[in-house]
């Protein structure tokens, strides 16, 4: 029957090809650095860690490497690839603009200038204080969503030159302060702050955990938002119409996908496009229906920014370039791409 | 039925609906007629609830119970009255399955889980508008006719006694103007449904309404048959051009011709 909802095979297809991709990005992050573990040495680490035997060398070196330098960045890379990709899902939802991403929209930018900010004012010694950051960073970024959208509005519609022009608009202007305030910074604020524009990753299991309060909250909401991102695409009178709360909905979804974006930037620096091209392609791939893109763009983004940062660490090795450089190298295409093609088939 | 009292609407300082009261009793169609801007789409938000109604009120009422409509939430008020919207701007990428089960919204939770009686229910309003066949098919790929009936089979799959349409035939060539019309006025029959039409063809007004209402700058100028609304003097002065009207030579309805200015 047609208009039988697809089979449940159908339903977790989808699940199952981004998981593959995940995992797939896990191991290459793992294994791929300025050392390479062959595979063969890490399960026999992985092996030895279940049996809780000693290693000796080159094992115990790289279950030194693994423990402390890979396990933790990729964690970290995961979470914000998850947070970029589900926060450029909602944005995209919200705005009702497939162009919409954290990145474009100057949100992360927003996000930056909080974290520097705040950076600048203590840097933060104890983990209470790395806490402090991501708090000034969404107080940034919900500035920043807030102006965005007050001027790129034309009545009840955001039109999609509008939102872009006043989301790069800001944004190069909350990078231009980050930067002077970069540079008038010395020594270990001036490394951190590098870090926070660079977008490369920091090492460490302390980012991590100081992420994850706020990407949980944020990503939990988005994930539950599905339904109701589902009928804002109708616009806000038919959504009402259809029984929901708009502004109150929208008001939670915005805080959700900005407190997400704000704990990304805050641990990572300002990584660009993910959270353009990985709805999209999901889209493309898995149809509209936003309670399974949401989950899906977390799961791609997270693929997504693990395999950018593997190739940002591989491509110059020793050296690295920040993972920011090879999302864009890859997602600027992408952008035109996508604007072409909006504009072509009215595709909004 | 569905009973609007001295409503009055504000566009920030600009009266727009002044004073309209309108009563559309359950199983009839009444359409809401008038030139551009005089106020038709305004009412319909309003009693919808997506604009705020200066004063005046809006009751749903059964034989046992009057409910203030005004004083809902969304999801309460949305399980009394649906609206089916203009097709001007609909998300092309859902599916018409999809569509027709957000209509289920106000008798779910937030995450919006359907049970199979919501998809029963679904699949019966798609076969009521005669869209079954559509239903694997993407919104953007349809017909503007065929988007319409997927916007009505949407609002009948919220199950209300009250049906708001906003102008549901000015994208439609002439077959699907009347075959469109034919399926509301079949349903109010059936289903006892309460359903305001804002119609701009006042040809079909007069042939698929048991009532009319003829709305000029905000104000309720007349209500009646048909017969009654549609007449030279006051079709004239709302509309600023010279009418005529005959008998229709198919059906027993009134027929309104303009003349030239």
């Amino acid at each position: 029957m047609k208009y039988c909802v697809p089979a449940k095979i159908m339903k977790i297809r989808p699940y199952l090809y981004t998981m593959i991709f995940l995992l797939l990005a896990v191991m290459l992050s793992i294994a791929i650095g300025s050392v390479i573990i062959p595979p063969v040495d890490l399960g026999r680490i992985l092996f030895g860690w279940l049996k809780g035997v000693t290693f000796s060398d080159p094992l115990k070196t790289f279950a030194f490497i693994l423990t402390d330098i890979r396990l933790p960045r990729t964690a970290l890379v995961l979470l914000t690839g998850a947070a970029l990709g589900g926060s450029g899902a909602a944005y995209q939802g919200l705005f009702r603009n497939p162009l919409a991403d954290p990145y474009l929209i100057g949100v992360a930018s927003g996000a930056g200038l909080g974290a520097v900010l705040a950076i600048s004012v203590k840097w933060p010694y104890s983990f209470w204080g790395l806490l402090a950051v991501p708090v000034a960073a969404f107080i940034g970024a919900l500035l920043t969503v807030f102006l965005v959208y007050v001027l790129a509005r034309v009545g009840k519609t955001i039109p999609t030159t509008n939102l872009i022009l006043a989301g790069v608009a800001f944004g190069s202007f909350a990078t231009a302060l980050t930067t002077y305030l970069m540079l008038l910074s010395t020594g270990e604020l001036h490394r951190a702050i590098a870090w926070l524009s660079g977008g490369a990753s920091q090492a460490g299991w302390e980012p991590v955990l100081a992420m994850l309060p706020f990407l949980v909250t944020g990503l939990g909401t988005l994930l539950l938002s599905g339904h109701a991102l589902n009928l804002l695409q109708f616009g806000d009178d038919q959504a009402q119409q259809m029984g929901l709360s708009v502004t109150r909905t929208r008001t939670l979804i915005l805080l959700a996908a900005s407190l997400a974006t704000a704990a990304a930037v805050s641990f990572s620096g300002i990584i660009g496009f993910i959270g353009l091209i990985v709805p999209h392609v999901i889209r493309l791939w898995f149809g509209a229906d936003y309670r399974r893109l949401l989950p899906l763009s977390l799961i791609g983004g997270a693929g997504a920014l693990l395999l950018a940062d593997v190739i940002a660490r591989s491509v110059m090795r020793p050296q690295e370039l920040p993972v920011g450089i090879v999302t864009a190298l890859v997602g600027a295409p992408f952008f035109l791409w996508v604007l072409r093609r909006a504009k072509n088939q009215g595709y909004w | 039925m569905l009973r609007i009292e001295n409503l009055s609407v504000y566009y920030g300082k600009r009266l727009v609906l002044h004073d309209v009261s309108l009563e559309i009793n359950s199983g009839e169609v009444v359409a809401l007629i008038g030139p551009n801007g005089a106020g038709k789409s305004t009412l319909v938000r309003a009693v919808s609830g997506v604009i705020p109604a200066y004063r005046g009120i809006i009751q749903n009422d059964d034989l046992s119970r009057h409910t203030d409509l005004l004083s809902l939430s969304p999801m309460q008020r949305a399980r009394s009255l649906a609206v089916v919207p203009q097709v001007a701007s609909l998300p092309p990428a859902f599916t018409v399955w999809e569509t027709v089960l957000m209509g289920r919204t106000p008798h779910l939770n937030f995450l919006g889980q359907v049970s199979a009686r919501d998809e029963a229910i679904a699949r019966l309003a798609l076969q009521k508008v005669d869209a079954l066949e559509l239903s694997g098919r993407r919104v953007g790929e349809l017909s503007g006719g065929e988007q319409q009936r997927v916007l009505l089979a949407r609002a009948l799959a919220q199950s209300t006694p009250i049906l708001l349409l906003d102008e549901p035939t000015s994208n439609l060539d002439l077959h699907y103007q009347v075959s469109f019309m034919e399926t509301v006025s079949a349903l109010a029959r059936q289903e006892h449904l309460a359903v305001l039409v804002a119609l701009h063809d006042l040809n079909l007004a007069a042939r698929y309404a048991s009532r009319v209402a003829l709305l000029v700058e905000g104000k309720i100028k007349a209500t009646g048959t048909p017969r009654q609304v549609l007449t030279p003097e006051l079709i004239s002065l709302a509309y600023h051009l010279p009418v005529q009207v005959i008998p229709h030579p198919f059906v027993d309805a009134p027929l309104v011709l303009p003349g030239s200015r």
